[in-house]
Parts: C-alpha cells; structure tokens; sequence
C-alpha cells in the first residue's frame, strides 16, 4: 500500500507553511511526524495534494517553564515526554500517559500536537489535556488564538483548526495544590487503540473526570467529575453519575461498553484517591 | 523529484526521490538495502524498523524527502556494532528466528531497548518488543535471546 502521489513543502516559517496551507482549491495537510498521517495516506484513507512538513519549525519546539504552568511546544514527542525530558509539574501524569501510547519507535516521532490537531477519538492526549485544563496556542492567516483543548476537539478527526491554521503548542497551568491523578484504559494489546480510556485528576479545588473512546471526542464527565470532588467515597453513588453521563454522551453504548467505560472510570478514581 | 542528502550507514549519498515516496521504498529500490523489510506499511508490524538520528523509528511512516539530512542506519549498517554482534549471537543460540522476515526489525528494536533499558527482565522485554510481529517462530525465543543479550553486555 502505498501513498497516492502528492507535492511536499518544507516552509521555514509558521507564517509560510500556514500561507502553503491556506491555499485555495489544494487539499493541504500539515505533517509533523507523520505517525497518524502517514499511515492514513498509505493506506489512501486520506488522499491529498499538498503535504507541508511542519516538522523543522523552531517556534513549535520550545519548552519552558514558568510560575504560571508549563507551555509545551507542539512538536514535542511523546518519547521525550515518556523519558522525562519535558518538565514533570504534574507528578508523572504525561510521563505516564506518554509511555501508552503505541509503540517506541511511533513515539520517537509521534508528537503531542499532531495528537491533538488530528483528534483521534482514542488519542491519549486529548483527555490527558483536557483533564490539566489545557489551553491550545494556534496561529493562522488571521493571527493567533488560544482556546481550552476541551473546545478545539470538536469530534472524530474534528477540531476547530480553520485553514492554515497551526497547533503552535499548549499551555498547561500548574496545579494550586500536588496533583493527585488516576489513569486507566482497556486495550486488547498494548500499543493498540484504546477501547476505554480514563483519567481524573484533582487539582487544588478542581476535580475532573475525562472519558475518551466513548464518543466521537474525549470528555469532560460533569455529574461524575461533581461526584468525585464532593468525594463520600460511595462506588454506587458515583456509578449512578457515571451512568447518568453515559446517557448524556454515549446514548448507543452498549451495556459491555458501559460496564467497559465504568469499570476505566473507577479504576482511574481509585488510582487518584490512592494517592 | 526533490533531491535529498542523507548519510546512510556512515556514508552520505544524495539522490533524487519522489515526495510520496517512504524511506522504506528509498532504502529497498534506490538503495537496495533489503535487510529492511516491508509487511504492513502502516506502522503495525515492526518490520521496517530502522535507526534515523539514533532513535528508532518506522521506516514505512517516514518520507524519504523528510528525512533530508539526517543520519539514518539499516541492518547492513549495524554488520560491526558490538551491541548487534551480541544480539546475532543470542538469537542464534536461542533459536530466535524462523522464517526470518521479522528479524531485522526485532534485532534492531532488540538494540534500541537495550540502549535505553541495559539489562531488562523478560516482562520489560515484551512489553517493549510489542510493536514488532512476528507470524512464526514466537515471541518466546526472541524475548529470551534479548534478555540473554542484555545479561551478557551488562557483565
């Protein structure tokens, strides 16, 4: 299976490479390290004119750290992630995440933006993003933007990017008080695409409980994520929010996937409280 | 055509190749490097895995054209690394391949996690060797000669 054929681009710019994708009547795509988009044109899922590699921008590469949070750039990898080159504000929560996703070899050049800005539904970095209360740093033809990555994915390969528009990077806030988190998932083999995908965390006064696989994009579950803050520690109770979210976001699960989905959820709730 | 310039396995060459075009393909019909082989060409099965700035990488989900510049090493390439030697070794003595095809992308991940990891268990092992498939011989053989190559080059 090979890729129809396509023209390649490697501006040295945002500003260019956002121009190349903002032509009009060019199906363009961005690429950065190609993991999700690569075999999508192999397998000629995806079909495009014009391919701009994005993947040499200095501008998507900064890390830094500040009192504020972290702002992670878009063509960090999950690799470097996974090895702790990317600072740990959120005791060990992306270091963990990072090391699930696929396998070694897509992590080296798999990258957190290119995660987001495709917008798998079982992506890891969505929820993950979400569940810090990520923002998403973007910049287009009309200038940049920010928005909360809980907004940008909209649905399955679905965000809010408009043509010519970049994931620069995202900008995660620290946590006013330690970070206490849980993580779990079902995958039939590990590297495989998550059926099930959980993730809480408690940041100072803020609880979250994000489910990704369920639907068309992660989400934020409201009636569990209250549930776990007011915290009476009650599984029944807390399965009974559980549901009433299924109902609100996943009405065509059946009843396997929604033991599937309670039981990552739980597990997640008790991994945080653990800590 | 764009013309790129890598270095591969120690030795730059530039060349002409076509922007569709996966660093597999570069390395098997323009360079006739076919220790690196194709199964899946979408990134599920390991066989292609190859060395790109050190790191290992899927040699079907790169682009010849992106990877302008940059270092790359195939099997042939790795014929006098020590590590490599040890590896051959140990899947020899363990019985770690059959019909052979998925060996070249299980020594070179072989090499890659007892890089990163020195001396791991048999559970590191797998758990690190899963994006690699192998249709005969079995995992059980190759984890071992892994394990067994970690033990020797650690003493």
């Amino acid at each position: 299976m090979k890729s129809a054929p396509f023209e390649y681009v490697r501006p040295s710019t945002v500003v260019e490479a956002s121009a190349a994708l903002a032509q009009d009547g060019v199906a363009a795509s961005a690429i950065a390290g190609g993991q999700s988009l690569l075999p999508m044109l192999n397998l000629r899922v995806a079909i495009v004119d014009l391919v701009v590699d994005i993947s040499r921008l200095e501008e998507l590469k900064a890390v830094s750290e500040s009192p504020g949070g972290l702002a992670i750039g878009a063509l960090t990898t999950h690799a470097a992630i996974e090895d702790g080159k990317v600072p740990d504000l959120f005791r060990g929560l992306m270091r963990r995440v990072a090391g699930q996703i696929s396998y070694r070899a897509v992590r080296n050049y798999g990258t957190i933006g290119g995660s987001v800005a495709f917008a798998d539904p079982a992506a890891y970095w969505p929820p993950c993003l979400i569940a810090l209360g990520a923002r998403v740093r973007v910049r287009g033809p009309a200038g940049a933007r920010s928005e909360p990555v809980a907004d940008f994915v909209r649905g399955a390969y679905s965000t809010s990017l408009s043509a010519g528009e970049i994931v620069l990077g995202f900008d995660i806030p620290r946590p006013s008080a330690p970070l206490r988190w849980g993580f779990a998932k079902v995958a039939r083999k590990s590297g495989a695409f998550a059926e099930s995908i959980a993730l809480v965390t408690v940041r100072g006064g803020e609880t979250s409980v994000v489910l990704a696989g369920a639907s068309l994009h992660a989400r934020l579950l409201p009636a569990a994520s209250k549930e776990v803050a007011g915290s009476n520690g009650r599984d029944d109770v807390l399965r009974a929010a559980i549901a009433s979210d299924l109902d609100a976001i996943a009405s065509t699960a059946d009843a396997y996937q929604r033991r599937l989905h309670t039981a990552t959820i739980l597990k997640a709730v008790r991994e945080m409280r653990a800590q | 055509m764009t013309n790129i310039t890598v270095e591969l396995n120690g030795t730059k060459l530039a060349h002409d190749v076509e922007p569709r075009e996966t660093l597999a393909d570069f390395l098997r019909e323009r360079c006739g490097l076919t220790a690196t082989h194709l199964g899946c060409e979408h990134g599920a099965c390991g066989a292609c895995t190859v060395v790109i700035e050190g790191q290992a990488a899927r040699s079907c989900l790169a682009l010849a054209v992106m990877c302008d510049g940059r270092s790359i090493f195939t099997l042939e390439g790795l014929r006098d690394d020590p590590m490599m030697g040890v590896l051959r070794r140990q899947f020899h003595a363990c019985h770690a391949l059959q019909c052979g095809f998925c060996t070249p992308g299980m020594l070179i991940m072989g090499r890659d996690i007892l890089r990163r990891l020195r001396r791991p268990d048999a559970q590191t092992v797998r758990h690190e060797l899963s994006g690699q498939i192998c249709r005969c011989t079995g995992y059980a053989a190759i984890v071992k000669a892994i394990v067994a190559a970690g033990q020797e080059l650690a003493l």
